[in-house]
C-alpha cells in the first residue's frame, strides 16, 4: 500500500524512459471503449461526457469508439445503446441478461472481461463512480493490466499510447501514466472532469449482441433493496449549474444556514470544502474537491474557503468562481474570477437579501416597465 | 472470527508542500498518519470481534518506518500487527501492491487462521485510487464489498452477511457470503480512543515483519516495478492561472452596496444566468 506508484512517484531510475515492447499477442487490440454505466435504469451521465473524450482519443487512432452496456434486457438497455450513439459512439457492445439488473461485482466483472478478451480493445475508459471504480479495479486485475484512476486528461502519444494525467499528492502535482506491455490501457474519469459532448441527432450505429455465460444460482452476492435519496439529494452536487459552499471561515457549524439560505434563494445546491467534513459540520457527500466532488456550475461562491490545492481540483472546470474571503492572500484569489475581500458571515446576509430582491417577479416587473 | 484490516501510512496530505522551483514534494517535517479511511474499516474490525470474539490482524505494506502505523493500530486494540516489508516492493503500482498483499494475506491464514473478512479504507488519502481493495479481492477470489456504510448483520453459522452500501443515486442492501472484502466508507464509526490495556499491549508487542520471501511470494516478477503495468513519465505543477480574481473593492462600503456591485459583476459576466437563477429560484 505505501509506495504505491499513483501515489508515490517511482525512484528516479524507475521504468520511465523504458521502451514500450507491446507483447505480440497483444498487437491486434484496437479501438476505443466506453462503459456505459447504467444503474437502476438510469445512464449516469459521466457515461457521456467519457465518449466525448473517448471520440477524441479514437480520433486520433483512427480506430472506431464503441459503448458497452450491460443490463437486463429492456427499454432501457435499448435507450443506453441509442443514447451511446447520440453522444459519438460508432458501435455498441451489448450484453443483456436478468441477473445484471442490480449492480453487482461477479456477473458485471465476469460480462465485461469476457468482451475485453473477445473483441479485445486497446482503451478501455470507465467513470469513477462507486460502481465504475468497483467494476474497473476487479476488470483491470482479472486481466492483470494497468488502471490509472480518476484522471483529469486522457491523450494518446505519436505511439499511440495513452497518456493518462491524474492528480496526485492530494491534487498538488499532476502525473501522466502509461499502462505498458499489457491492453487494454485502463482509466477511470470523475464526472463533470469531462467537459459534456454535443449530442447528435443522428444516432446510428452496430449493435454487437454477447452473452454473459453465467447463471444465478453461480452468483453469490445477492440484491435485496435499494433506498433512493431521492430527487433534492446530494447527487445532484456535480451536476448543478450553481453551486454555494462554506468552508472554515465560517467559523462555527451554524453559521452554515447562511450558506444554505443562499443556496435555497437562488435555486443553487450547497456544499462544503474538507475541514468542515472532518469537523462533522457537513456529511461527506456535500464535500467538494479532490476527496470529494467534482463540480463544474456555471457560477460557484466560495465563502470562507481558503481554496487549498485539493479544493481547486474540484471547481476548476466552472465558469465563474466568486471568492468571499477576509485574507486577501488566499490562494483562492489565485483562480477565481471575481474576489470580495470581507467577512462571509457578515456578508452572505446581505447578498442572499439582495440575490432574492432582484431575482424576484415583483422587481422584475418594474425593472420591466 | 479472524479479521484481517489492510492499512497504510501515508503522509498528512493537509500538510505537503511542493518545491517551488524543483516542483517535488518537500517531505521533511511532514508527519505520517494512519490512512483516514482505514481507521473506520479498523474500528469496523474491531467492533465485529468484540461483538462475535476472535481476532483482528492489521497488515501493512511499506518501508520499516510504517511500523508506527502498525503500533498505533496495537493501541487502538488490534490483537497483532504484520508488516510487509520489502526493497522488491518498491515502486509497485496497484496492480503489484494488490498481489504482494494478496500473497501476506494468504500467509497469515496460514500462520494465523483464514480470515473470515479482510477489510480496507474505500481509499488512501494520497493515492486516491480505491484500486488496491477490490484488487486483493480477486487476487484471493474473495467476494467484494465496496463502499460499504453499514454491516447489517453476520451470521457465522450459515456464513451469510448483510451490507447497505452507498451508490451513485441511494444505498443497496446485498447479502453476500463469508469470507469476503469489504472496503468501508468514512464517518460510519465513532473511532474509539483505545483502553490503557490496549496501549501497553501495543509497546510491548513484536510486530511480525515479513520480507516478500517470508510472505512466500516466490514470483518476484510480480512485485515493485516488475510487476506494475502503469509507468510515471511525468510528474510537473498545474498551470497557474494567467491573472488573479478582480478584486471589488470593499472600503467605506455597506454589505448591500458590495452585494449590488458583486451581483451587477456576476450577471455581467454570465447575462445568461440571471433569467435561469429568477426562473429556478423560489421566488
Amino acid at each position: 500500500m505505501l509506495n504505491t506508484k499513483q501515489g508515490t512517484p517511482p525512484p528516479a531510475a524507475g521504468r520511465a524512459g523504458m521502451k514500450k515492447e507491446l507483447p505480440e499477442h497483444f498487437k491486434d487490440y484496437r479501438h476505443v471503449w466506453v462503459f456505459i454505466e447504467l444503474e437502476r435504469g438510469q445512464v449516469h451521465p459521466v457515461s457521456f461526457e467519457l465518449l466525448g473524450e473517448g471520440r477524441k482519443l479514437a480520433d486520433k487512432l483512427g480506430v472506431e469508439l464503441a459503448g458497452v452496456v450491460l443490463g437486463p434486457a429492456g427499454e432501457a438497455t435499448l435507450y443506453a445503446v441509442a443514447e451511446a450513439f447520440a453522444y459519438g459512439a460508432d458501435l455498441a457492445y451489448l450484453v443483456e441478461a436478468p441477473l445484471l439488473e442490480d449492480y453487482r461485482n461477479e456477473p458485471f466483472t465476469k460480462a465485461m472481461t469476457d468482451l475485453v478478451t473477445t473483441y479485445k480493445p486497446e482503451i478501455l475508459l470507465l467513470g469513477a463512480t462507486t460502481l465504475g471504480r468497483d467494476l474497473a479495479g476487479s476488470v483491470a486485475t482479472t486481466l492483470l493490466t494497468g488502471l490509472t484512476a480518476d484522471c483529469t486528461e486522457l491523450d494518446v502519444d505519436a505511439e499511440g499510447s495513452l497518456a493518462a494525467t491524474r492528480p496526485t499528492f492530494g491534487g498538488s502535482l499532476l502525473c501522466t501514466i502509461y499502462t505498458l506491455n499489457c491492453r487494454p490501457q485502463m482509466a477511470t474519469v470523475r464526472p463533470r472532469v469531462m467537459a459534456m459532448p454535443q449530442r447528435v441527432n443522428k444516432p446510428i450505429g452496430r449493435v454487437i449482441q454477447h452473452d454473459v455465460p453465467m447463471i444465478e444460482e453461480e452468483i453469490v452476492t445477492k440484491a435485496l433493496g435499494f433506498l433512493s435519496d431521492g430527487q433534492s439529494s446530494t447527487a445532484n452536487l456535480a451536476y448543478a449549474d450553481v453551486v454555494v459552499a462554506g468552508g472554515l471561515g465560517l467559523g462555527a457549524a451554524e453559521n452554515l444556514k447562511l450558506v444554505k439560505n443562499l443556496a435555497r434563494a437562488i435555486g443553487a445546491e450547497y456544499g462544503c470544502s474538507r475541514p468542515l467534513v472532518q469537523k462533522g459540520w457537513m456529511p461527506a457527500d456535500r464535500q467538494i474537491g479532490q476527496t470529494g466532488k467534482t463540480i463544474r456550475p456555471k457560477l460557484y461562491i466560495a465563502a470562507g474557503i481558503s481554496g487549498a490545492i485539493q479544493h481547486r481540483v474540484g471547481v476548476g472546470g466552472a465558469d465563474l468562481i466568486v471568492a468571499i474571503n477576509t485574507d486577501r492572500n488566499a490562494p483562492i484569489f489565485d483562480f477565481a474570477h471575481l474576489g470580495v475581500v470581507t467577512d462571509a458571515i457578515r456578508f452572505l446576509p446581505s447578498l442572499t437579501e439582495v440575490f432574492t430582491h432582484r431575482l424576484s417577479p415583483h422587481s422584475r416587473d418594474k425593472l420591466a416597465n | 472470527m479472524h479479521i484481517v484490516i489492510c492499512i497504510k501510512q501515508v503522509p498528512d496530505s493537509a500538510q505537503i508542500r511542493v518545491h517551488p522551483v524543483t516542483n517535488t514534494i518537500m517531505r521533511q517535517g511532514v508527519p505520517t498518519i494512519i490512512n483516514p479511511y482505514d481507521l473506520f474499516a479498523l474500528e469496523e474490525a474491531l467492533k465485529l470481534r468484540d461483538a462475535h470474539g476472535g481476532e483482528v490482524t492489521v497488515l501493512t505494506m511499506g518501508p520499516p518506518m510504517a511500523e508506527d502505523a502498525l503500533r498505533k493500530a496495537l493501541t487502538y486494540g488490534a490483537d497483532r500487527a504484520v508488516l510487509l516489508t520489502d526493497r522488491y516492493f518498491a515502486g509497485s503500482d496497484t496492480l503489484a501492491t494488490s498481489f504482494a498483499l494478496s500473497q501476506a494475506i494468504a500467509k497469515i491464514g496460514e500462520t494465523f487462521g483464514t480470515p473470515d473478512i479482510v477489510f480496507t479504507g474505500k481509499q488512501t488519502i494520497d493515492g486516491d485510487t480505491a484500486q488496491v481493495g477490490p484488487g486483493i479481492a480477486k487476487r484471493l477470489d474473495l467476494l467484494q464489498l465496496t463502499y460499504v456504510a453499514k454491516i447489517a448483520s453476520i451470521d457465522l453459522n450459515t456464513r451469510e452477511i448483510t451490507v447497505e452500501r452507498r451508490s451513485e443515486g441511494g444505498t443497496q442492501t446485498l447479502m453476500s457470503k463469508l469470507p469476503c472484502l469489504i472496503t468501508m466508507l468514512e464517518g460510519t464509526n465513532e473511532i474509539r480512543r483505545g483502553s490503557l490495556d490496549d496501549a501497553l499491549r501495543a509497546a510491548r508487542s513484536r510486530i511480525v515483519k515479513w520480507s516478500a520471501a517470508d510472505a512466500g511470494i516466490e514470483d518476484l516478477t510480480k512485485c515493485g516495478l516488475r510487476g506494475s503495468p502503469t509507468v510515471v513519465k511525468r510528474v510537473f505543477a498545474p498551470a497557474a492561472r494567467a491573472e488573479k480574481a478582480e478584486q471589488i473593492e470593499t472600503t467605506e462600503k455597506t454589505p448591500r452596496d458590495l452585494a449590488d456591485e458583486l451581483i451587477a459583476g456576476i450577471f455581467s459576466r454570465q447575462p445568461a444566468l440571471e433569467d435561469e437563477l429568477a426562473f429556478d429560484g423560489d421566488a
